[in-house]
């Protein structure tokens, strides 16, 4: 009986703290928005941060890419050619990732690299008095530090997932037509007649923007709060990683449902 | 990390990320290919739509000339009513069939504008008159039992 | 114009149902350097805390120059950091900027002074503290002492009126004390600031301090010059100036009786 309790108790106190951070990540939102005017005003800082979480994940994110894709079109050749579709290949390939696999893989690593380099360096700034420094001197951390990564996070996020879907059709293609010799008209056809701009490529985007707002939010957040300790630092990052992932999914579910449906 | 280095770089990023939306939208997509933009409406009334959809094609000999609009259920006519979106630069005599078929064996249906002999077009508004139905695939078997029944009777009757 | 710069007043403070500070009274005076000493935990850090409105008191107040620092808005906020500087117990430097961008930082963000004159103020802080050749480094490449100096002359950046130093001779060696030392008294006396130290070494502290603040309890235990405090007949000053190992301040912690306690 005592377990039972406990565990209940616990179960409690896990989904109130879970409210409480969520609550807690929403006003630090509304002050990023608030003092956001100087990652545009000296657009140098956003710039910076554009460097350290975008043009550093283009590595992993184009190799991540262009493996997906052959993988795509190895699985999917071999599926669609018992049902004598084998040349809806490059439908199959380019829907998957445009609609699903670019914004959400693309979320995954980002949230996995940059994610945990955002919160890793905050942390650390919180760790060594830095953050307090700043606020000492009558500079907000908020706007000189949050608000710039916030920003280059929305930014990044769309260019790399769009960038994932390209590379990752392109490796669609190498399998299916260069390797397994699908037909190169059929592949290219049969996709521009079936993925539409409007419905497709854009709602891809639009969950691809959600997915950068969440991951960076989170990294930031984790980063804040986290006890200025290494043991808290370390966990911290660890925390950002499962809650973008877990977050990403199951955004990604509620964005697909409402567009795709 | 220099400055003019740092922006290169970004500028770089910005750009490969443009490129590949271009990319997107003009190779994979159907942007280029598919601008349905000045339409006209007119409404045809079927029987049995069978999977038609809204924006499903509608073909002019396999052409796509312009998306189905909406479908709804006329509950005093008992038949669907659907608006058929015709992109303004085809115009269509007023005794224009309009089908419904199928792509490929299992694919999707869409709706085909086979042209009549008449010298007045349709206009924003008109009915086209002349349709056929979606074949229904249990119907299509019945008819077949049906006349393979009729055959055997024949038969005995002889 | 008032002769204490910085008041607390009646001021009580703590994190949760403790309460760290109990309705304590202290003033610091213009151009004098003070020090707020104490055993470890006993509140001396927050005190600057306080002063510095990142934390706001339960009741009583903090006044700066007059204004109370828990009731002003966001610009009068600014208004008070502006005239404070900070040094923090590990230098606390932006480590993705260099030596000279972390010294110039307060300027380029409170004014608008043009790069090169911003570039002559730098080098002349820098030279206050005696590292105007390493200002191309990254805080990563300082050792412990000299990082500290630059966050000194980081916090003496735009002239302040009030300088802080939180435990300004944790971890240095004795040649890099008595340096601090020197720069803590020569800086306060050049600038005519205000400076609080916060700190536990005694002999560094009463060889340059004006006045003194002894912290224990939840209260100020005594205060007064050095000299007055050498004098002093209060068990708890003797214990801690004379760094004793029993007194006021018991060595063994809180505990149920030893016999009990062993398995005999």
């Amino acid at each position: 009986m005592n377990n039972i309790l406990n565990f209940l108790e616990k179960l409690g106190a896990s989904a109130r703290s879970s409210l409480s951070g969520l609550g807690s990540c929403t006003r630090l939102f509304f002050l990023t928005i608030i003092y956001s005017s100087d990652s545009f005003k000296r657009f140098n800082l956003t710039i910076k941060e554009i460097y350290f979480t975008g043009v550093l994940s283009l590595v992993i994110i184009i190799v991540s890419a262009f493996f997906v894709g052959m993988v795509l079109g190895l699985q999917g050749y071999y599926t669609l050619e018992k049902y004598g579709s084998s040349e809806a290949i490059g439908v199959l390939v380019a829907l998957a990732l445009v609609r699903e696999l670019g914004p959400v893989v693309t979320a995954l690593l980002y949230a996995g690299r940059a994610g945990t380099a955002i919160t890793a360096e905050i942390g650390l700034m919180k760790t060594t008095e830095q953050l307090s420094a700043m606020e000492m001197m009558a500079v907000s951390p908020i706007a000189r530090i949050v608000a710039p990564r916030f920003w280059a996070g929305m930014i990044s996020m769309p260019i790399l997932a769009t960038i994932f879907s390209m590379v990752g059709i392109l490796g669609g293609y190498f399998i299916a037509v260069l390797i397994i010799g699908v037909d190169d008209g059929a592949f290219w056809s049969q996709m521009q007649a079936n993925v539409d701009f409007h419905n497709d490529i854009v709602d891809g985007a639009i969950k691809s923007i959600v997915f950068g707002f969440t991951c960076t939010l989170i990294a930031l957040y984790q980063g804040l709060v986290a006890p200025p300790t290494a043991e808290g630092v370390s966990r911290a990052t660890t925390k950002t990683v499962v809650i973008s992932s877990l977050s990403v999914l199951g955004l990604d579910f509620v964005l697909t449902s409402f567009m795709f449906v | 990390m220099e400055k003019v280095k740092l922006d290169i770089w970004v500028g770089i990023f910005v750009a490969l990320g443009i490129i590949a939306m271009f990319y997107l939208a003009t190779r994979v997509g159907n942007l280029t290919s598919n601008d349905v933009k000045k339409t006209y409406e007119v409404k045809a009334y079927f029987e049995n739509i069978g999977g038609l959809k809204p924006r499903a094609a509608v073909k002019a000999s396999g052409v796509v000339v312009g998306r189905i609009g909406s479908i709804i259920f006329d509950p005093e006519a008992f038949h669907a009513v659907v608006k058929i979106n015709i992109d303004d630069r085809y115009a269509f005599p007023t005794d224009t069939f309009a089908n419904i078929y199928t792509a490929g064996l299992l694919g999707e249906q869409y709706l085909s504008l086979e042209a009549g002999g008449d010298d007045v077009d349709l206009k924003a508004g008109d009915l086209i008159v002349h349709t056929q139905d979606a074949v229904v695939l249990e119907k299509l078997i019945s008819q077949f039992l049906y006349n393979s029944a009729g055959d055997d009777d024949d038969k005995d009757k002889d | 114009m008032e002769e204490n710069l910085i008041s607390i007043n009646n001021l009580s403070f703590g994190y949760g149902k403790d309460l760290l500070h109990k309705d304590i009274n202290m003033q610091f005076n213009r151009g004098k350097v003070s020090a707020i000493m104490g055993g470890s935990g006993c509140g001396k850090t927050t005190i600057l805390r306080l002063i510095g409105g990142q934390l706001n008191p339960n009741s009583g107040n903090v006044t700066v120059d007059g204004k109370v620092v828990h009731e002003q808005g966001r610009e009068g906020l600014r208004n008070i950091r502006r005239k404070m500087g900070m040094l923090f117990q590990h230098g606390a430097l932006f480590t993705d900027l260099s030596v000279y961008e972390n010294v110039a930082f307060p300027m380029r963000e409170h004014t608008d002074l043009p790069e090169n004159v911003i570039k002559d103020l730098v080098l002349l802080k820098l030279n206050a503290v005696g590292l105007r050749g390493a200002h191309k480094k990254m805080p990563a490449e300082l050792s412990g002492g000299m990082a500290r100096r630059v966050a000194l002359a980081r916090a003496i950046s735009l002239d302040p009126d009030i300088i802080m130093y939180d435990e300004p001779f944790a971890g240095l060696d004795p040649i890099s004390m008595a340096v601090i030392c020197d720069l803590i008294r020569s800086l306060n006396d050049a600038l005519g600031a205000t400076s609080i130290i916060v700190t536990h070494d005694v002999a560094e502290t009463f060889s340059f301090a004006d006045y003194i603040y002894f912290l224990a309890d939840g209260g100020v235990a005594a205060e007064g010059s050095p000299k007055q405090l050498l004098a002093s007949k209060l068990p708890f000053v003797k214990q801690f100036i004379h760094s004793e190992k029993d007194g006021p301040v018991p060595f063994h912690a809180e505990a149920p009786e030893y016999q009990s306690d062993l398995s005999l």
